[in-house]
Formats: structure tokens, C-alpha cells, sequence
């Protein structure tokens, strides 16, 4: 199995650290933005992000987390359905500006079920998506990142692989090619 | 692992302890769900169920209901009462005649032990034992064992005494095999009459008094006594039976501890659980209900997406 180092621990700091001032410029204060992570990866990434901008901006930072699973649309079409996860928004997202974050873009079908599993928290004013990785070409329905870490040019048989550890010291994302 | 090694939910004793506990992690997430301002989540979308019930239900029925709307399931639903089995059509056929109607999944309470396993070997769609006579309802003993787990943390090394008609009740049955398959004690307490005879050959022990029965336990789940099985008089009279194996808040208020009270409804009041101690705060009767649907969501999810 070929793997290729995308982002080692250095320059993925350095990549969160350019998102976040990317989100303050949009969102000032974040008075009116909550960030939602996606189950299962999107999650630490989430966290990380949002532990910086609380510290940046000295406040505190609304965070959720969304699975999407009940959303699927490959239910009963894949061998073994998918654990779901634990979802966690304990606060209304009418009318605000919600962040989406998850690790890896590639067909865009979890980010749409996502989407239909966040409207069910209430009616946000305007929707965006971070990711970390955005795997170009692979897109299955029309959905774009308004934030991105990276631009990847990936085969659909390879695979990105993200270990990311909650205390951040040996961070790596790959690119693996699938036997 | 996130699939169950079964096809259908006959019985708890055809289930392994990692299926029952990959139902309690799907069932958290549902309970999430139906805690939420909007209680729907698209998964079923594309799956039609029947809810075929030979044997009179309100709460099972409603709850299982309420459990495939939440999920998006197209349900239809059918009593022996005001069909053609009146007429004299067999199990097998008034099945199959539904499944004609390109139906996915069967839902399905019969008077006859057995009658969902002969089912199952007869037809392709998945089956959930809705109740088989005094036989199995495990959808029961998994809400009952949710909400142990639920209210004290975890159901292993707990003990759970299972009060009143056991011979007679197809929850004693499942709850036995569940909670012994979670690592729970479990004790069956009633008249002797009411009690099967060779019960303690499952590994329960046997009590016949009350009073010893709710001191040994952290948690009593009190039966109904089933007037419409018993053909024969199995004891004196109601009254006598309240005044010995009732359960009152006298009675929970002599013990040394609090335990927790469970039923799994109708509750005859007055006879096997009194009024002030359905209501107290040792019951969680409500919250069994509650659960019933999240456990239900969790088992139709998780049996459609094997499919």
C-alpha cells in the first residue's frame, strides 16, 4: 500500500491557523455564527478550529455536532449500514449563520444529508462548509466549500486518510492508493 | 460491527448480547431524534411495513406505529378483528396476500407461541415478534432493559426481580433472556400458582414472598395478571392476591432502599401496583414508554438496513 503525506502536523497548524482568520473576516464577532461539526471525523477538526477562535476572539464560540447517518441516501443500498453517532446542537440555529466542518469533501453526498439532518434544528439564515481536504473531480452532486485547507487531485480509488489526535502533536493526512 | 446476526427479531433468546447492545447505541441516537423540534428522519423512506395484529394492542401497536412514522415508513396496518381470517383464511395465506403487495417488512402479535417463527420460514421479509402468546416480546424486554440501563448507568451485575403472573406473561419471558445475556440478577416473585414449574432450570431465582423479593432487588418490574389467559382460578380472589402480592407505597416505604418500580403496562391499579405507587417517583413507567419508541426505531432501522 503506496502512501503519500499531504499535511504533516506543521503545516496543518499553519492551514487551521489561515482558516480561522478566513472565518473572523466573514464572521466578525461570530455573534450570529454556530459551528456545526459532522460525525464522525469532521468533529476533531471542528474542535480544533473552534478552540482557536475562542481563544482568538477571547469569547464563547457556539459548537454542535451533526451525524448525518439517518440521512443517508445509501441506506439499505451498501452490505452494512453505517453507525450513526451521537448528534449534540443544544442550541437553535434559526436564523443563524452555521459553519459546516468536515475533514474530507468527496462526492458531496454526506455533506447534502447533513444538510437535510441540520434543517431539522430550525431555519439558518445562510449555510456554509469548511474542509480540510477538498478531493477535486470526484464531486457527485453540486456542492462547493466556501473554506478549504487543501486542494487534492485524486483518483477515485484512492483514499484520504486523516489521523487526527485531540491533542494535535502528530497530525498527519495521507493519500493512499487502494490495492 | 454495525449490523445484528439476525434477519428478524423472533425472540431475545435467538440474539447475542452484542446485537441487544448495538440496539441501545442506535437507540440513544434515536432517542435524540424524537426529543428534537422536528421528530423525523428520512431513513425508511422507501420501506412499506405492516403492523399485522391478531391479538388486541393499544400501546405496543401505537408505539411501533409512532416508531415507523418517525422513520419515514410507509405502514399499513391490519387486526385479525375486521378481516377476512374471520372468514377462515390461514396465517400463511393472509401474509402472504400482504407481502403481494410488495411489503418489506412484517410486524406481527399472535395469540400462538411460535406463530412468527413458522413465518419466518415460510417467507422472505424481515419479521419482528410483535408478541407470540405467553412466548417472547422482545421489543418489551429490550425497552425494559433500555431503561434499566438508562436510569442506573448499566444493567450488568444489577438485580431486576420480575413480579406477579409469570407463567402467563411473555415479558417475563424475553426479560428473563435479556437481562441474563446483560449480566443482570434475576428473581421471579409470585404465587405459586403463577409461577412455571421448572422456571428456576432458566437461572432465576425463586421467591414467594413480596417483601423478600423487592428488599434482595434494585429493580421491580410487576406484572399484570392476565385475567384473559387464565381459563382456571389460579388464586382466591383479586383482592386476595392485592393484599399479598400487591405493591403499594407502605410497602416501598418499609424497605431499606429506594428501588426502582417498572411495568409494562396496562396496569390493573389497584391490583398488582396501587395508584400512589404507580405515580411515586420510584416508577419510571412513563420513560419505558418513551424508550419503547426509540428501541422500536432502533430495531426496524438496523433490521431494514441488513436488507
Amino acid at each position: 500500500m503506496q502512501k503519500k503525506l499531504i499535511l504533516d502536523s506543521d503545516l496543518l497548524d499553519i492551514t487551521i491557523s489561515r482558516l480561522c482568520q478566513q472565518l473572523i473576516e466573514v464572521h466578525n464577532n461570530f455573534s450570529e455564527t454556530v459551528i456545526l461539526g459532522l460525525q464522525p471525523r469532521g468533529v476533531f477538526l471542528a474542535e480544533m478550529i473552534h478552540q482557536k477562535l475562542e481563544k482568538l476572539l477571547k469569547k464563547k464560540i457556539l459548537l454542535g455536532y451533526l451525524d448525518a447517518t439517518f440521512h443517508r441516501d445509501d441506506f439499505r443500498r451498501r452490505e452494512i449500514p453505517v453507525k450513526a453517532n451521537e448528534t449534540r446542537v443544544p442550541f437553535a440555529i434559526e436564523g443563524k449563520r452555521v459553519i459546516l466542518i468536515d475533514d474530507v469533501l468527496f462526492t458531496g453526498r454526506t455533506v447534502r444529508a447533513a444538510m437535510d439532518a441540520m434543517i431539522a434544528f430550525g431555519r439558518p439564515k445562510k449555510v456554509e462548509l469548511l474542509v480540510l481536504i477538498d478531493r477535486k473531480y470526484n464531486r457527485d452532486l453540486p456542492i462547493a466549500p466556501d473554506y478549504v485547507g487543501k486542494v487534492v487531485n485524486t483518483l477515485t480509488s484512492q483514499k484520504v486518510l486523516v489521523e487526527l489526535e485531540s491533542k494535535g502533536l502528530n497530525n498527519k493526512i495521507w493519500l493512499v492508493n487502494k490495492e | 460491527m454495525s449490523k445484528l446476526s439476525q434477519k428478524h427479531l423472533l425472540g431475545i433468546k435467538d440474539i447475542t448480547r452484542e446485537d441487544i447492545e448495538l440496539i441501545f447505541e442506535t437507540a440513544d441516537n434515536f432517542k435524540e431524534v424524537i426529543n428534537r423540534p422536528i421528530k423525523k428522519v428520512p431513513s425508511l423512506r422507501d420501506v412499506t411495513i405492516a403492523n399485522v395484529f391478531f391479538e388486541n394492542s393499544t400501546r405496543t401497536r401505537l408505539s411501533f406505529e409512532l416508531a415507523q412514522k418517525r422513520l419515514s415508513a410507509d405502514v399499513i396496518n391490519f387486526s385479525a378483528s375486521n378481516s377476512s381470517v374471520k372468514k377462515g383464511e390461514t396465517l400463511l395465506d393472509t401474509v402472504n396476500n400482504i407481502l403481494a403487495m410488495k411489503v418489506d417488512m412484517i410486524v406481527m402479535r399472535h395469540a400462538s407461541p411460535g406463530a412468527p417463527h413458522f413465518l419466518a420460514r415460510h417467507i422472505n421479509a424481515n419479521i419482528v415478534n410483535a408478541g407470540d402468546g405467553t412466548h417472547e416480546h422482545p421489543t418489551q424486554a429490550l425497552l425494559d432493559a433500555y431503561s434499566i440501563r438508562e436510569k442506573l448507568g448499566s444493567v450488568s451485575g444489577k438485580k431486576v426481580a420480575i413480579i406477579g403472573d409469570i407463567l402467563h406473561s411473555r415479558v417475563a419471558l424475553s426479560n428473563i433472556f435479556a437481562l441474563q445475556k446483560l449480566g443482570a440478577k434475576v428473581m421471579v416473585c409470585g404465587p405459586p400458582t403463577l409461577l412455571p414449574k421448572h422456571i428456576s432450570q432458566l437461572g432465576v431465582q425463586v421467591e414467594l414472598n413480596v417483601h423478600k423479593a423487592l428488599e434482595w432487588c434494585d429493580v421491580a418490574n410487576v406484572l399484570r395478571i392476565q385475567l384473559e389467559r387464565q381459563h382456571i382460578k389460579y388464586f382466591p380472589s383479586l383482592r386476595e392476591y392485592s393484599l399479598y402480592y400487591g405493591i403499594n407505597k407502605k410497602l416501598l416505604d418499609s424497605l431499606k432502599k429506594e428501588i426502582i418500580l417498572m411495568h409494562p403496562g396496562p396496569i390493573n391499579r389497584g391490583v398488582e401496583l396501587s395508584s400512589d405507587a404507580a405515580d411515586s417517583q420510584h416508577s419510571i413507567i412513563l420513560d419505558q414508554v418513551e424508550n419503547g419508541v426509540a428501541v422500536r426505531m432502533a430495531v426496524l432501522y438496523l433490521l431494514a438496513g441488513a436488507a
